[in-house]
């Protein structure tokens, strides 16, 4: 056993000025009629002004849930924030009024959703949209509004914006909605912007031209973010940190280049052996045997225990701690040293 | 947005999660005992009461309660009670073979519409459209002012003609829908590969599912049968005498409401809480069946 | 937004074909004796014969006869002239006069419903399966279940009769506080859809996504329910408001009836009570005219408010 050899730390150190947002050890669940679901069980991760972190799981892992805890959107109830805090520029979100939390949203803080079509008001044209923020927040005149959202429209590159300012959501294709999606939450220039499955529901052309005006506009904008996706191809582009999730755990934390060389987490290398390569040729393509928890009941120990090829029966017994891999690393693996071990091989 | 997987233990069907939900709803209970009891009231009227409805003495007017006629008599001078119970009879038939009329209609045009698609659905949808378009009370007024027989039975299957004619149109469109949803599952293209006939796989296969919803439009539409019976032969052009419906008698008891109120509040308690029972009723499956909303 | 209303407009003219055809046909096709149908078991003067034989040109026959004198009858009725009734007095006088109390008796229905019905379905929508929401389940559910000749009678008697809180006839010439209580019992029944659509209309927008969207726009909660919410409700509420105006105008017969209110469903309710053909022929042709365009203002109107249908 080297397990000895991996000391359990504190996840990362926090930097002398602090994290411009962290989560620490966030716990939800979703009270039902059905039972309780422990949705997020002791989430952690942070991000630094100018970066990019993905946050990486399958759906029910928890990545969204988390995100609208930060945002405060989330319906309570069902859901029920057990524990934990989430601060932001080192205060903490929760323990804030409604009324300071809204402050906090679309200004500090703004978010894009997955289905632009559902998530824009039908029944109100886009630049009305666009501009309202400005409005109803700032005090901007109808006039000012206008002028700003045709200059947010051309900063996300829409065509003719001036003309399209009076069109309605269900006029424009996947990928310029989306496009009014950003717009819109630019409009107030947020220090973060947490972006949901931005382009999930996209064709695979657009969903590369929207990944692209996200990395620049973050750049240029100077905006930290948080990409919370599914999938693992988008992400290596654009994203310095990925967090993996399941099961509503961070079970894996690592720069992009060490995550994707030597996975540390048996999920995470199971997700990567699953993406289709095309230079290796007559390779089966290998999936992770077994299906997502039921949260209402997550196994015992490790939840990955059941799907996970390295179980043994610590797993079974012991919830793994996170351990730290250097540089940052963190692994919640009771193997992660043999796993990054053999991911090297 | 992603939900959390809350996947139940062992998978439940649609139907016994309804029963479930149905069982511990009191709404449901209280309204199928008042359709049982309605329905016996129709089948055996001489268990509830003893009286002969049509024996009416007119030096009886108006007189009170007295041997079994607990509700006292009424200007004709007739056993209130007795005739609100015998007059469960033809509201029952009426709304119940109504009913069974538009579900006949609805099924079939509501599955050759949404079975075949393409131009058998835009003719079928444009005639439900415009059958829908009719303000019902005024083409069953002149629908039935063409009927001038006095005899019941051809009243009576002149009202439940009518009712059915003019009411199939919400159910067609229900049953359209799930058709529709139907036809696309996996299940179908399966039986459809296997070499089944368009008849087999809209018996076998399609309309056990548009049943269900239909069979919870039905109830509800039967509620408003019986009302709209009641109604028409409220106005006179419904039922007629000899007859006995409670809408004729809310309206004789109507007319003579400062005399004597009960013979207009018996027949209308009767009326109400029988239409209201089939409407709760039906409210009830469907809430069951349909749970968004709560 | 123009080829919406020109289409619908069409649509609404092949349906005022069909349905007046219909209505003609019913009335007079395949009649042993026509003028009797008309009049029912009434026995017919030799003038009225004389009459209605000249009036429905009955001495044409077959079936060029039959569509020569619909389209005479609608002639006749596009040019506002519905002929005599079995009384000898001109239709459209009838109708003239009992117009406004009728109108006057539909918009009171109107202010309650909208007053009552779309406050509370809002308040129960936004509050749902709270007190206040099941009980105006219960109550609309109550409400919906009581046909209108059981309510209207009931209402007559209690408010009228019994506490004498309102008067319990119209009469000749109705007051507005005479046509209140009439209004409330016809206004109940839409009163209570409204309530129900406009609870499962904001209880549903409040859940859809734009709704987070503006909730992380960090705009206040009464604006969101106030500005986006209710401005996707009443979408289907305002469209069913309109039909219901058309159906109030023309379905007021048993209310009408019951409180002795001149107006035009009174007249139809006179009409079928007396057995007068011509009478009730013409109010049915009138009403469902005014059902017809109601329809079709409703179909604007819903495109007006909902840019999804406007720009199709």
């Amino acid at each position: 056993m080297t397990q000895s050899a991996v000391r359990p730390v504190p996840a990362t150190p926090t930097p002398p000025g602090g994290h411009l947002l962290e989560v620490r050890d966030l716990q939800i669940e979703f009270r039902t009629n059905e039972g309780v679901a422990k949705v997020i069980n002791g989430v952690s991760y942070h991000l630094d002004p100018g970066e990019t972190l993905a946050v990486l799981g399958e759906s029910g892992s928890g990545k969204s849930v988390t995100a609208q805890a930060i945002m405060g959107i989330l319906d309570t109830p069902p859901a029920h924030i057990r524990s934990g805090q989430i601060l932001y520029q080192g205060r903490d979100l929760l323990t804030r009024s409604e009324e300071e939390r809204r402050q906090v949203r679309g200004k500090e803080i703004a978010m894009i959703f997955q289905d632009a079509l559902s998530a824009l008001n039908p029944v109100f044209p886009v630049g009305w949209q666009i501009g309202e923020t400005l409005r109803q927040r700032e005090g901007v005149s109808r006039t000012d509004a206008r002028r700003r959202a045709v200059e947010l429209m051309d900063l996300v590159k829409i065509p003719g914006a001036a003309k399209r300012l009076g069109d309605y959501p269900h006029q424009f294709s996947g990928g310029m909605r989306q496009r009014v999606m950003i717009a819109m939450a630019l409009a107030l220039n947020p220090k973060v912007l947490i972006a949901d499955e931005p382009t999930t529901a996209l064709d695979v052309t657009v969903q590369a031209q929207i990944m692209d005006l996200l990395a620049d506009l973050r750049r240029d904008l100077d905006m930290a973010m948080i990409l919370i996706t599914h999938d693992l191809g988008v992400v290596a582009g654009v994203a310095d940190r990925i967090a993996v999730m399941y099961a509503g755990r961070i079970v894996e934390h690592a720069d992009v280049r060490s995550l994707y060389r030597t996975p540390a987490h048996p999920y995470t290398r199971g997700l990567l052996a699953s993406i289709p390569r095309l230079d290796v040729r007559g390779q089966a393509l290998s999936t992770i045997r077994g299906l997502p928890p039921n949260l209402m009941r997550i196994p015992s120990g490790c939840p990955f225990h059941p799907r996970c090829p390295y179980a043994q029966q610590v797993c079974v017994d012991e919830v793994p701690r996170d351990l730290a891999l250097g540089e940052g690393r963190t692994s919640a693996c009771h193997f992660a040293q043999e796993v990054r071990d053999d991911s090297a091989r | 947005m992603s939900e959390p997987s809350v996947a139940p233990q062992k998978p439940r069907s649609l139907a016994g999660d309804a029963w479930r939900d149905l069982r511990r709803n009191p709404i449901f209970w209280i309204s199928l005992v008042l359709v049982v009891l309605v329905a016996a009231m129709a089948a055996f009227p001489s268990l509830f009461t003893a009286n002969d409805p049509r024996d009416c003495v007119l030096a009886r007017q108006h007189a009170g309660p007295s041997g079994g006629a607990i509700f006292g008599y009424d200007f004709q001078g007739c056993d209130t009670y007795s005739r609100a119970v015998y007059g469960a009879r033809a509201s029952l038939l009426v709304g119940a073979l109504s009913a069974l009329g538009t579900g006949l209609i609805a099924l079939t045009v509501g599955m050759l519409a949404g079975y075949f698609g393409g131009w058998v659905d835009a003719v079928l949808s444009r005639v439900t459209d415009v059958v829908l378009g009719i303000p019902l009370l005024l083409a069953a007024i002149v629908l039935l002012k063409r009927v001038n027989s006095d005899s019941s039975t051809v009243r009576i299957a002149a009202v439940i003609f009518v009712l059915a004619a003019l009411g199939w149109t919400t159910a067609a469109r229900v049953v359209r829908s799930s058709v529709l949803t139907a036809k696309e599952q996996d299940y179908v293209a399966a039986a459809r590969m296997l070499g089944a006939g368009n008849g087999r796989i809209m018996f076998r296969h399609i309309l056990p599912n548009a049943l269900a919803p239909a069979i919870v439009v039905l109830t509800i539409a039967l509620g408003s049968f019986i009302a709209a019976e009641a109604t028409l032969s409220f106005l006179g052009i419904g039922l007629k005498a000899p007859t006995i419906s409670w809408g004729i008698d809310v309206d004789a008891g109507r007319v003579h409401m400062r005399e004597s109120v009960t013979p207009l509040l018996v027949p209308s308690a009767f009326l109400a809480l029988t239409v209201l029972a089939f409407i709760m009723l039906g409210d009830a499956i469907r809430d069951a069946f349909d749970p968004k909303l709560r | 937004m123009f080829r919406f209303i020109l289409r619908r407009l069409l649509q609404m003219v092949l349906a005022f074909f069909g349905t007046t055809l219909i209505v003609y046909a019913l009335m007079f096709a395949g009649q042993g004796d026509p003028i009797q149908a008309l009049a029912g078991e009434r026995p017919v003067t030799a003038a009225q014969r004389a009459y209605l034989t000249e009036k429905y040109h009955l001495d044409a026959t077959g079936v060029g006869g039959f569509f020569y004198r619909y389209f005479d009858y609608l002639k006749n009725l596009l040019q506002g002239d519905l002929g005599q009734s079995l009384t000898g007095r001109q239709i459209g006088d009838i109708l003239a006069a009992a117009w406004p109390v009728t109108v006057k008796l539909a918009l009171i229905a109107m202010a309650v419903t909208v007053v009552f019905g779309v406050t509370a379905g809002v308040i129960a929508g936004i509050r749902r399966a709270s007190i206040f929401d099941n009980s105006t389940l219960v109550l609309t559910l109550l409400v919906l279940g009581i046909p209108t000749i059981v309510l209207a009678p009931l209402a007559q008697y209690l408010l009228g009769v019994k506490w004498q809180l309102f008067p319990p006839t119209a009469g000749a010439e109705p007051s507005l506080y005479a046509l209140l209580l009439p209004g409330i019992v016809l206004g109940s029944l839409s009163l209570a859809t409204a309530l129900r659509l406009t609870r499962t209309s904001v209880a549903e927008n409040l859940r859809a996504d734009y709704v987070r969207t503006a909730r992380s726009k960090g705009l206040v909660k009464r604006r969101i329910v106030s500005v986006h919410v209710l401005r996707n409700s009443l979408i289907p509420v305002i469209t069913f408001l309109g039909v219901e105006l058309g159906n109030l105008m023309s379905g007021a017969i048993i209310t009408e009836g019951v409180f002795n209110i001149p107006g035009v469903g009174f007249n139809l309710f006179r009409g079928i009570r007396t057995e007068d053909g011509p009478l009730v022929v013409g109010i049915v042709s009138v009403l469902v005219v005014v059902y017809l365009v109601s329809n079709l203002v409703v179909d604007v109107l819903y495109a007006v408010l909902d840019p999804r249908i406007r720009y199709e």
